[in-house]
């Protein structure tokens, strides 16, 4: 640690810190655009520019590491006038398209831009005419919104994926999608919560929606494991603040009849992902078994390593399966047609998008919404979660097992299928529930699991370069490997609310685990109503691998 | 033998000949006393000012000399590898079976002017977007692979060579260009004057004029009362009468700067394009211009971006 001063103020800083980041932790503000906590500094917005005293000229506070006994200052005539003509000249290639824009009233260009009182049309914007890019009606990028920061290109090669890339066109470099057959997209939408100017998003049915609601369709919304302790980040809440039954009522605002639990779903995968994986071991096959409920990884195992395919677990992802169930159980139970039911799920998620669009699992459900979509839709319809009376849940299907929360994070997975295996081979109650080997926000955590005389030996992995390391030099170690392609799982998804950080992440997943542990029933196989599902309903082979098992097969470049 | 050629170098009082300036036997101490397992020499032809073809002049004249500045190096420094970073537009003029010979890697490069920037053409070299690199560390610590290295203009070498023969004299080469002169590349003595240049090359025009210096796009505007100023940087000098628009020589300099840049940086970037218009439009908004050169002064990462309000300024404080 050293000794600094930030306009004025003695700071003690660790010297491994940037300089803007020290000056936000002591409460000083900088304001920066390209600037990501994920990433390294990228140096070009100029807008975090500082002066630091005995040196000529001014330095960029991202980029510039402190020095014992350094003074800085911050907010000169200078620095404030460069600051000005910097965001100036960054509107004067960015085309504003405020209305649909996933920052939503949170856009940091616009919100600096008032408070500096700018011209923001000072000149014509010089990319208004630049391509839109759609990657298969999931994802979009609209260039001429892009600020040239080049944040979504590091977080595509961090990816391992690098489907984005840095091109010359005429005179300037341009954001483009790769044309090499051996690179696609597969839709993760960390670009989409690592790109500053909203030129990322996800496509959004929402308008469709509404138009199935006006039509009186019996429309039934389903949230995913980790919108809960997200969405209220959209209504300025704190990071990880836990918001359900508030949510449930706007959604019920927006005209939905019926709004379920995905973790309910999940709780059903776990139980067949746990059965697979102990069919798996005793017979000695496929192994190591992956998860699949990440869409994106899905699409990565078949684009870039199909050789892996049998390997993925054939069990569907929650919210596939719920939807499923809806159309069918629950259908049946309140006597309504499943052509008449439109089932709309909060994901946290872009590639939740694709994977509806899958020919194998069509049907199940119809719109996926991602949570920033849906804080839109409530804006629109002036519904403040803040204010708004919260509503009981919708007890057919709308509690969860502790263990179906915690889907949402990183290594969730894998402790709720953990504690079905204890559980079921075991057959007691189990001494221990909690597995903290698999929580946190490493990208790689491993852990052997003994239940008997069964050993498990367990990966938990998110990123997908990780994926690839584990795959590529560590393939045999493992019995059960969990991949989220997503940092910290989908917590840190690509349909989450912007900004995003390791911290933000962090106090997402917290609130998850803080679910979890005030749950009483943390085990899916002790959910009564999963208990019920199975008793009533899933009692056929046949329907349970209709309803809850599907296929994958390669897929050849489709962007 | 090592510090012998050091010691030549320093006598000899070279400087690096890529427009910088810097001591030349500096970058090659500091290269020899980093510790590391593998060094490496680049030798930059990469040569993007515009206007400029001094380096095209010395490797089509004195191609063999240039190698044997890199071979000096090569001895010189332990364990070490050389590149030619090479402009695809002087391809021809290098012999490359006698580079395989010799072990000497050829990159040749089309990355516009940034891309002759030492750390620019690092990246390049490691397959990455051609930007240039934060100091410290300099390339000299830690620069190609994360090796020391050595990065000197194909001038440099030839130099070398010419002061281990014991052959040099203080010479630089100079290029002078203008529509009205009949101009080229000349060896001639270092630190001579605007005017002493021009009138023993015969180049000095009998009408009016004024020159720029250093550099054909980010150089300085000299008037006739400077033309006692020694020329530095990069020897070249553009000679422009009154006569000549000076909008179409700061509309060749903006295209040719919006074109050169990497794009990183919001004022290089964006200003730059605005420059262009204007320009263009022969409607300079001066207010805005200077707001425009204010941040690219103090917000440019490089030392390219940083210079580019030079040549405007002075040709609008001095010439229009």
């Amino acid at each position: 640690m050293i000794n600094i001063q930030i306009d004025g103020k003695k700071i003690i800083a660790d010297e491994k810190k940037c300089i803007l980041e020290i000056a936000r932790e002591n409460g000083i503000k900088i304001p920066s655009l390209c600037y990501h906590s994920d990433n390294s500094p990228k140096e070009g917005c100029g807008l975090c520019v500082i002066e630091i005293e005995g040196r000529k000229g001014l330095f960029t506070s991202c980029g510039t590491y402190p020095e014992e006994g350094m003074i800085i200052r911050t907010k000169t005539p200078e620095i404030l006038k460069v600051r000005k003509t910097n965001l100036e000249l960054l509107f004067s290639q960015h085309a504003e398209k405020c209305g649909d824009c996933i920052w939503n009233n949170r856009c940091r260009m616009l919100n600096l831009a008032k408070a500096w009182g700018l011209h923001i049309n000072r000149w014509e914007d010089r990319k208004k005419d630049y391509p839109q890019y759609d990657f298969n009606n999931v994802l979009t990028f609209d260039s001429s919104k892009c600020i040239n920061c080049s944040n979504c290109v590091e977080t595509c090669e961090k990816q391992g994926i690098g489907f984005l890339e840095i091109k010359k066109e005429g005179s300037f470099h341009v954001v483009t999608p790769s044309k090499d057959k051996n690179k696609d997209c597969v839709y993760c939408g960390q670009c989409v919560v690592h790109c500053p100017s909203g030129s990322f998003s996800g496509v959004d049915p929402s308008l469709q929606i509404e138009k199935e609601i006006k039509n009186n369709k019996y429309v039934v919304f389903q949230f995913a494991p980790a919108i809960r302790t997200s969405i209220g980040e959209e209504f300025e809440m704190e990071y990880g603040s836990v918001v359900i039954e508030k949510m449930i009522a706007g959604i019920k605002k927006l005209g939905a009849k019926k709004v379920f639990d995905v973790s309910v779903g999940a709780d059903i995968v776990t139980i067949e992902e746990a059965n697979e994986l102990i069919e798996r071991l005793t017979k000695k096959e496929k192994l190591p078994m992956f998860t699949s409920c990440c869409p994106a990884w899905v699409k990565f195992v078949e684009f870039y390593k199909p050789e892996l395919i049998p390997n993925l677990t054939e069990v569907r992802s929650p919210h596939i399966v719920l939807g499923g169930i809806i159309k069918t159980y629950f259908a049946q139970k309140e006597n309504i047609k499943p052509e008449d039911i439109v089932v709309v799920s909060v994901m946290p998620c872009i590639s939740k998008k694709y994977e509806i669009q899958r020919k194998e699992l069509k049907g199940s459900v119809d719109y996926v919404l991602t949570t920033h979509e849906l804080a839109r839709m409530f804006l629109k319809n002036k519904i403040d979660l803040n204010s708004i009376e919260g509503e009981p849940r919708d007890e057919i299907l709308g509690i969860p097992s502790g263990a179906g929360v915690i889907f949402g994070s990183s290594g969730g997975v894998a402790e709720s299928a953990t504690r079905t295996a204890c559980f079921k081979l075991l057959n007691k109650k189990l001494d221990k529930i909690d597995f903290k080997e698999f929580r946190g926000e490493e990208e790689i955590k491993e852990a052997t699991v003994e239940i008997g005389e069964i050993k498990i030996r367990i990966a938990v992995v998110n990123g997908l370069l990780n994926a690839r390391k584990i795959i590529e030099n560590h393939l045999r170690e493992f019995d059960y490997i969990e991949v989220m392609s997503c940092p910290h799982g989908c917590v840190g998804g690509g349909g989450q609310p912007v900004p995003t950080s390791r911290e933000i992440r962090r106090k997402r997943s917290e609130g998850l685990y803080q679910i979890d542990e005030n749950e009483e029933i943390r085990i899916a196989d002790e959910n009564p109503i999963v208990q019920k599902i199975y008793k009533d309903f899933l009692t056929d082979k046949n329907l349970i691998k209709k309803i809850c098992y599907t296929h994958f097969s390669k897929k050849e470049k489709e962007n | 033998m090592k510090t012998d050629i050091i010691q030549k170098l320093k006598e000899a009082n070279l400087k690096g000949r890529g427009g910088a300036g810097f001591p030349t036997y500096l970058k090659w101490e500091s290269v020899l006393n980093s510790k590391a397992p593998k060094k490496y020499i680049i030798c930059n032809a990469a040569e993007g000012e515009l206007d400029l073809a001094k380096d095209k002049y010395i490797l089509e004249n004195y191609f063999k000399e240039v190698i044997s500045g890199i071979q000096i190096a090569l001895e010189t420094i332990d364990n070490s590898f050389a590149y030619i970073y090479l402009n695809k537009k002087y391809s021809s003029l290098v012999d490359k079976e006698l580079l395989k010979s010799l072990n000497i890697t050829l990159i040749e490069e089309d990355t516009g002017y940034i891309g002759g920037e030492e750390s620019s053409a690092i990246n390049f070299i490691e397959g990455k977007n051609p930007e240039p690199r934060k100091r410290p560390p300099f390339v000299s610590e830690k620069g190609l692979f994360n090796m020391p290295t050595l990065v000197n203009n194909v001038e440099t070498f030839y130099y070398v060579s010419k002061i281990a023969k014991g052959d040099y004299q203080g010479e630089r080469f100079y290029m002078i260009v203008g529509e009205k002169i009949k101009g080229g590349v000349y060896e001639l003595k270092e630190g001579m004057s605007i005017r002493e240049i021009l009138k023993e090359t015969n180049n000095y025009l009998d009408v009016p004029f004024y020159t720029q210096i250093g550099g054909g796009a980010v150089g300085e505007i000299m008037i006739e009362k400077e033309f006692d100023n020694l020329v530095s940087g990069e020897g070249f000098i553009r000679v422009i009468s009154y006569e000549e628009d000076p909008y179409q020589l700061m509309e060749k300099w903006a295209e040719f700067l919006v074109n050169g840049n990497c794009d990183k940086c919001t004022a290089c970037r964006e200003g730059t394009y605005r420059i262009l218009e204007m320009v263009k439009t022969r409607k300079l908004d001066l207010k805005v211009l200077d707001e425009i050169f204010l941040t690219l002064e103090k917000t440019s990462f490089c030392a390219l971006g940083k210079s580019i309000p030079t040549p405007f300024r002075s040709l609008i404080n001095k010439v229009i």
